[in-house]
């Protein structure tokens, strides 16, 4: 018995979370073998450096699926490869990365095998039925769940599984070429809009994200958090009361139906808390909250906090700030 | 053009979940209740095409029985008329039967004469987020499907689907009928009018039971996740409290 991973590249590698999705399978498969599966149009080829890569983190077979359609992305086709291979295979598991793409694969294996999925899980062990422990709630709670039937199907939670090698050698490469129907290849990403406002700081990658909720008051009171954000280099961030208001744009959202940030340090200010909120902002090294209410929520996921108005606070940093430059 | 908006009844569980004793659900007692912003998007984008194309915008839940205020508020919103799907209070259907009884709902409809050009999910529901329930329904009807949409037009029969990725948008192209799952920031849905609301009131909503099938992603409980709450260190007062914050900036190395 194998487990089966899908893995996503990026130029020149393996994506990071595909690594961690190998780091999860290795538990799940008890000894038994890993066995990856890449697609690739036959024009390209898988380089050498992923097969040694996949071989670090334990895998021992490479399996490169090749066809024109996948030039592009094509989710039901990368899951039909899936299935197909699952059937010579006949793993105990498929698994995949917790991103929109791995979700997005294998639940299309789960409704081709007729079989549950379990989505972004942090831990998991073989059995029938199999055990995981998977986030719910954007990760603000956890289920203990059991998973029916075989394979079992599941994905890995994002940065929540450290990837570990386990070198097992080289992986050997097979290369297949699966069969796809034509609507298999229907749905595939033909076009790509390039984001010509993105100029500044992206908020998912900034280092530093300023941000502000209800407490700015209105638009205007972002003039104070954009100065900050200014000074340090870093990125505007907002709740969900202010895009609802209309105050800011939905790509300034952080949160669970935002966008989710991992900076060094997060600076929330007039912000309450609220777990859908926090769930974009697990990833920050550190929180300090501006707040006028001592028993806010937020301050028991703070590190740190001033109590105080942010239009008085905020001002007060951004001068501070320019002082300590000067000297 | 004839849309369906599949919706869920989620409580807003505010700045800390509480569980109830048997470890199998959120206590709710003081809660109110929502649909995602997901979906909530998906309604006003429904009501948008409907106003456009002409046709019939229908909103359908799974819940309980309290879930009928989320379909009078996607009604409020603009939506013509309602299908609830009606389970217990403490139930927690899971994906595979979630989609079952929808697919059968739609079956219903055809029966009856309505087809839909285009079904909406939201992305991934709030609560159980498991990314699969509108993959599993365009499967099961032999439809095309797009994912994690914030851009969705319809043009001569076809839907064209914007996903964002870093640095830009993936565009995919739909013939219709077709399933998109979308999320917030899709488009900025409209307040609910005075008459809107009155309005809702009196648009029909068609209930029925369905039966669950055995969970095979089946709960075992409910768990906080360990070691999240800690006691902020209070750095200071109001503006007094600025020279502090800075040498922490100049710690962290980000000043
Ligand atoms: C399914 C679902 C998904 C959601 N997704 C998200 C999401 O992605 N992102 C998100 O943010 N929210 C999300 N929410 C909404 C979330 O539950 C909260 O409603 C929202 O985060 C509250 O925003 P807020 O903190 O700005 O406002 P409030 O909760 O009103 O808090 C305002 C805070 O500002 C403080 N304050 C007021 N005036 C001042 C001042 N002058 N100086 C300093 N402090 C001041 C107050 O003490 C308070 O703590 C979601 C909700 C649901 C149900």
């Amino acid at each position: 018995m194998s487990v089966l991973v899908v893995v996503e590249r990026e130029p020149g590698g393996v994506d990071e979370l595909s690594l961690q999705a190998l780091a999860l399978a290795r538990t799940l498969a008890q000894g038994a073998s890993i066995e990856a599966l890449a697609v690739t149009p036959p024009s390209d080829t898988v380089s050498q450096g992923v097969a040694a890569t996949l071989g670090e983190h334990g895998v021992s077979t490479l399996h490169v699926a090749e066809h024109a359609v996948f030039g592009s992305y094509a989710p039901t086709a990368v899951a039909q490869a899936a299935v197909e291979l699952a059937e010579r295979l006949q793993p105990a598991a498929i698994v995949g990365a917790g991103t929109e793409r791995g979700n997005e694969v294998l639940a299309h294996i789960a409704a081709r095998l007729d079989l549950p999925l379990a989505a972004n899980c942090i831990a998991a062990a073989s059995g029938d039925p199999a055990r995981v422990t998977r986030l719910r709630w954007g990760g603000s709670l956890l289920e203990e769940a059991d998973v029916h039937g075989a394979p079992t199907l599941l994905t890995v939670a994002p940065h929540l599984v450290t990837a570990e090698r386990a070198p097992a050698g080289e992986a050997a490469v097979e290369h297949f070429a699966p069969t796809l129907s034509e609507a298999d290849q229907l749905v595939r990403v033909t076009d790509r809009a390039e984001d010509d406002t993105a100029g500044g700081v992206s908020l998912a990658d900034a280092k530093v994200v300023v941000s502000s909720g209800r407490g700015a008051g209105s638009p205007e009171g972002f003039g104070i958090i954009e100065e900050l954000a200014d000074l340090l280099g870093g990125a505007v961030g907002c709740s969900r009361a202010v895009t609802m208001a209309g105050w800011r744009p939905h790509t300034d959202q952080v949160g669970q139906t935002g966008t989710k940030i991992a900076p060094d340090i997060y600076i929330a200010c007039g912000i309450s808390g609220a777990t859908q909120h926090m769930a974009g902002c697990k990833g920050a090294k550190t929180i300090l909250a501006v707040n006028t209410d001592p028993q806010a929520p937020i301050l028991a996921s703070a590190d740190y906090a001033v109590i105080g108005d942010l239009h008085e606070v905020v001002p007060a940093i951004s001068a501070e700030l320019r002082k300590a430059r000067q000297t | 053009m004839n849309v369906l908006v599949c919706v869920k009844r989620v409580p807003m569980t505010g700045g800390k979940i509480v569980l109830t004793a048997d470890e199998q659900a959120i206590a709710t007692q003081h809660l109110g209740f929502t649909i995602s912003p997901h979906e909530e998007c998906g309604v006003e984008e429904a009501v948008r095409i409907v106003e456009q194309h002409g046709g019939e915008s229908v909103v359908l839940t799974l819940g309980p029985p309290e879930a009928e205020e989320q379909l009078r508020d996607a009604m409020a919103l603009g939506m013509d008329r309602a299908i609830h799907l009606v389970i217990g209070d403490d139930e927690d259907w899971d994906a595979q039967a979630t989609a079952t009884a929808i697919l059968d709902a739609i079956e219903a409809e055809h029966a009856a004469g309505v087809d839909f050009d285009l079904i909406f999910f939201g992305n991934e529901s709030a609560d159980s987020g498991g990314y699969q329930v509108g993959i599993r329904v365009a499967h099961a009807l032999e439809r095309p499907i797009a994912t994690g949409l914030k851009g969705v037009a319809v043009e001569a029969g076809r839907v064209r689907c914007e996903q964002e990725v870093p640095g830009g948008r993936d565009v995919f192209d739909l013939p219709l009928p077709a399933v998109v799952t979308v999320k917030e920031g899709l488009n900025f849905p409209r307040y609910p009018s005075v008459p809107g609301r009155m309005r809702a009131q009196k648009k029909p909503i068609a209930s029925s039971s369905p039966t669950a099938a055995p969970a095979r992603l089946e709960k075992v409980r409910l768990v906080s996740p360990p070691g999240e709450r800690k006691e902020a260190e209070i750095l200071g007062h109001g503006p007094d409290a600025a020279p502090k914050v800075v040498e922490l900036l100049q710690r962290i190395g980000v000043a």
